[in-house]
């Protein structure tokens, strides 16, 4: 079966929908922040595949890779937030941090 | 008496000279100095600084007077005009108004007159109010401004310079009756001349207003009938529009009169404009003004008759005289030269100004005549039993001026003007005398506690002499020759007119009128004369509270007054004699009339009477000169009927006095015979004040005739009750008029101002609703849609990041489908 660019729109955009799902969805932060990784791997899946068919060369790949490093660093900063959430309001349930509502 | 040849007039050629603004200026100039300084001057104990002053600043505009007298000496007789225009007061349209000066001969005698006489009663006032208590510095302050007013009167080039003399004369009268301002009557004196005066110049103003209206008024309809020769209808639109003098003065409209003489027409208030075309035939304005009616009268007569109300209340004529006997509450030397010399004089001054106005008009001109006839006749006979020596002249400068007004009036202008010189200086040498007894009888003036000063006090009972010799018309001292003049003038005069009717008759009755009074005036002179300097001296009491100057006080208890006349002398002269000895021996009677010395005795005044005394130097010396001056005057009045050639002051007054009025003519003896006449009355009115008030003895004879003309002595004592009837006739009414009018006022017009109040807070209330509801309801509504939508809105606001989320999601889904459904 020949693997086209098809194939890797429709598995990014699975991955998309999951990530997108599980950010509105989750309570626990974590996962709120996985959800969010999901999401970018899913836009760095789109940049790989259609520099591959698309464009050519690596300029897609390098960005992805960006993505990556600025996922990394994402994750420290927001993995901080969770953190002092918990310290503040005991739990990591993200609908208890609503104090800026109103 | 003869007629005048119809001259053939030219426009008068001005001189222009630049220093007659000098003349008025240092009175000017002397009375701000004391009026800023006089006070310092006093205080550092130099009071002799104020008066040199004052007779330096008079001394020095007389002497300009006479250098301009030399000058226009030396003139073209027909063109003694000189003129000074300092600068241009206002313009607007035809109006063009200077600060301007003039001479000619007419002003030249007034102004030589008021600064002559002005400063020999300059001199006089050094002496008379050297130990006044009160500020000497004042007094001199105010008779300085009087002299410059007075000159503005009579220099004026135009009626706003001459007005504004006019009102300051007012003024300085005021400030000079009210001089002892303390005195409640004497400052109420001083406020009835000013308003009596006021209420003359509302006349005057009128007058005014109404000859340059009528210089102006009509042309229009005059251009039709007289051609198109005739064009000044440009007068009245030509210069509208100008706004300087320049201007102005280019655009008047002007019509020729001869080889390069044009005259300016149309409404001035410019004496010599004014002049140029009315006696100028050829400009047509007199024809022009003769046409003129205003309610039916004719308008001449109107000017004039408005006109003379003016001089009425300044020259103290019928009915407006009544301030002029209260004026007496001034020092002496005020009521010399103001209220006989001067300011009086004024109005006498201003219709022989403007003769050629008044000739124009024989209805008013009779008016002018009949006024002084009658006036003169009125005051004389009040004069008769005046106790206070001052009321007596007082009376008499009333009756005088009625004499000024005949001649005047019936259009012996010259006659009335040279009577005008005579009395300024008869009257001041009287005033001035009187002044000196007053001061040697240490601040006395009934003349009942006077009597037998002549041995005390021979140069000012020589002097008086004179001046009553004056005044009563005998021949050789200067009244005879004016005022034979004007009655020969009124009886001869064919011009009077009354509400428009020819009266022929009026001239002779005037004369007798007048006659009558001439005898009444030798008669209280001589009165005033014999129990002022002859028989024994009856004073010594006095007390200043005892004399009743007070017409009142006078009319609340004649008999009171009559009883304190000295029917008894003889026990007024003991009880005097007693009361001297009195003085004696509380060391007061050290009054030696040789070593007295005006200077040095301020402290001796008090209350005390001691022996008269005679007045120092200074005002002995200003009395022996215009006793003279009253006996040379007469040089200038030598009837033609005596040299064939006419008198001096006549041929020098005559390019002023142009007026052409007819008189009859009389055969010289005729006049001759008058002269006589007019000499006997004064002999009689001589014969009969010698007979009843010679020595003290003979007062029984008076009494006599007292009691058995009780009634008729009453009425003339009280001055014919005519204060008394200003105030039931005039005053009481203005009262009662004002009280309706303060009721009026707290009424009508309260009522309409607090209904006006009612309304605006009606109108404020509505507006106060609008506000609150509509303005204030708009704002609130925005205020609460604001508040509400947030209320709403804030529901959104969770806090909650997947509700965010949410939001995004929608939004990212809208626009997609969007895209797709626009696409």
């Amino acid at each position: 079966m020949h693997v086209s660019l098809a194939h890797f729109l429709v598995v990014g955009a699975l991955l998309f929908c999951f990530g997108l799902v599980t950010v509105a969805t989750r309570r626990n932060g974590v996962g709120v922040l996985m959800g969010v990784e999901l999401i970018l791997n899913a836009a760095n899946l789109n940049l790989v595949a259609f520099n591959h068919y698309v464009v050519g060369g690596v300029s897609g790949q390098v960005f992805a890779l960006f993505v990556i490093v600025l996922a990394a660093a994402e994750a420290a900063v927001g993995l901080a937030i969770v953190l002092a959430i918990f310290q503040t309001f005991k739990s990591i349930d993200v609908r208890a941090a609503d104090a800026l509502r109103e | 008496m003869m007629e005048h040849a119809t001259r053939e007039l030219a426009p008068i050629l001005v001189h222009q000279v630049s220093y007659l603004w000098l003349i008025p200026f240092f009175p000017l100039l002397g009375s701000v100095i004391n009026a800023l300084f006089g006070w310092q001057f006093e205080r550092a104990g130099k009071k002799q600084l104020v008066h040199v002053v004052a007779i330096g600043a008079m001394a020095c505009a007389f002497a300009v007077a006479v250098r301009a007298f030399v000058q226009m000496y030396g003139l073209d007789a027909e063109h003694r005009f000189l003129q000074d225009t300092l600068w241009n007061l206002l313009t607007a349209g035809r109006l063009t108004v200077d600060l301007a000066f003039a001479l000619d001969p007419l002003s030249m005698m007034m102004v030589l007159i008021i600064t002559f006489i002005g400063t020999l009663i300059h001199v006089f006032s050094v002496g008379y109010m050297w130990d006044d208590v009160e500020a000497y510095w004042r007094f001199f302050t105010w008779l300085n401004l009087f002299v410059f007013s007075m000159l503005l009167l009579v220099m004026g080039d135009n009626f706003a310079v001459m007005f504004f003399g006019w009102e300051g004369v007012g003024l300085c009268s005021y400030g000079l009756i009210s001089y002892y301002y303390k005195d409640r009557e004497k400052a109420g004196a001083g406020m009835k001349a000013f308003v009596v005066n006021r209420f003359g110049d509302f006349g005057f103003i009128i007058g005014m207003l109404l000859l340059f209206w009528g210089l102006g008024g009509g042309w229009g309809a005059m251009l039709g009938a007289r051609g198109a020769e005739y064009q000044p209808a440009a007068a009245v639109n030509a210069v509208a529009g100008a706004a300087t003098r320049a201007e102005s003065m280019a655009l008047a409209p002007q019509v020729e009169v001869g080889e390069g003489q044009v005259v300016k027409v149309g409404p001035t208030l410019n004496f010599r404009e004014l002049r140029d075309q009315v006696v100028i035939e050829k400009t047509g304005v007199m024809e022009h003004l003769k046409e003129q009616k205003l309610w039916g009268i004719g308008l001449l007569a109107l000017i004039g008759v408005f006109l003379f109300v003016g001089a009425m209340g300044k020259s103290a004529q019928l009915p407006l005289y009544v301030w002029l006997p209260d004026a007496m509450a001034g020092p002496t030397p005020v009521s010399a030269l103001i209220h006989a010399a001067t300011m009086v004089t004024a109005g006498v001054y201003m219709v022989a100004r403007l003769n050629f106005l008044f000739a124009l008009a024989p209805s008013a001109m009779g008016w002018v005549a009949l006024i002084g006839a009658v006036t003169a006749i009125f005051a004389a006979s009040i004069g008769f039993f005046q106790y206070d020596i001052k009321k007596v002249l007082a009376y008499s400068t009333v009756s005088q001026l009625g004499f000024m007004f005949i001649g005047v009036g019936v259009g012996a202008y010259w006659a009335g003007t040279y009577h005008l010189l005579t009395h300024a200086f008869f009257k001041a040498t009287l005033f001035l005398g009187s002044g000196s007894v007053i001061l040697g009888c240490h601040h006395e003036q009934d003349m009942r506690k006077m009597g037998g000063l002549a041995k005390h006090m021979p140069v000012t009972r020589w002097t008086y002499l004179i001046a009553c010799w004056a005044i009563a018309g005998f021949p050789w001292a200067s009244g005879f020759y004016s005022k034979d003049e004007i009655l020969w003038k009124a009886f001869t005069s064919r011009n009077l007119e009354l509400f428009g009717l020819a009266t022929p008759w009026l001239g002779p009755a005037i004369y007798v009128v007048g006659i009558v009074a001439a005898t009444g005036t030798a008669f209280y002179m001589f009165r005033s004369y014999y129990m002022t300097f002859s028989g024994t001296y009856r004073g010594g009491a006095g007390h200043h509270d005892e004399h009743d100057e007070d017409p009142h006080a006078a009319l609340a208890a004649p008999h009171h007054a009559t009883s304190a006349h000295p029917q008894d002398g003889a026990l007024h002269a003991i009880a005097a004699q007693q009361e001297q000895a009195a003085h004696v021996a509380h060391g007061h009677g050290a009054h030696a009339p040789a070593a007295h010395d005006a200077h040095g005795h301020a402290g001796g005044h008090g209350g005390h009477g001691g022996t008269p005394h005679e007045s120092p130097l200074s005002i002995t010396f200003v009395l022996t000169t215009l006793a003279a001056g009253a006996v040379l005057v007469s040089l200038l009045g030598i009837p033609a009927a005596w040299t064939h050639t006419a008198p001096i002051l006549e041929r020098w007054l005559e390019p002023v006095l142009l007026a052409e009025v007819p008189f009859a003519e009389q055969p010289h003896w005729m006049e001759l015979l008058f002269q006589a006449i007019g000499v006997g009355a004064g002999v009689v009115g001589w014969v009969c004040a010698r007979a009843l008030y010679k020595d003290d003895v003979k007062h029984a004879a008076l009494e006599a005739f007292k009691q058995r003309f009780f009634g008729v002595w009453t009425v003339v004592y009280n001055k014919y009750y005519v204060d008394e009837a200003y105030q039931k006739v005039v005053l009481a009414p203005a009262l009662a008029f004002a009280r309706l009018m303060s009721w009026i006022d707290s009424n009508v017009i309260d009522w309409l101002v607090n209904a006006a109040g009612a309304v605006t807070r009606l109108v404020a209330n509505f507006d106060g609703l609008i506000d609150k509801y509509l303005v204030d309801g708009a704002v609130t509504a925005v205020a609460n849609l604001t508040l509400e939508s947030g209320r709403g809105l804030r529901r959104i606001q969770t806090g909650r990041v997947q509700t965010y989320l949410y939001g995004i999601m929608a939004g990212a889904l809208v626009l997609v489908l969007f895209n797709f459904v626009v696409r």
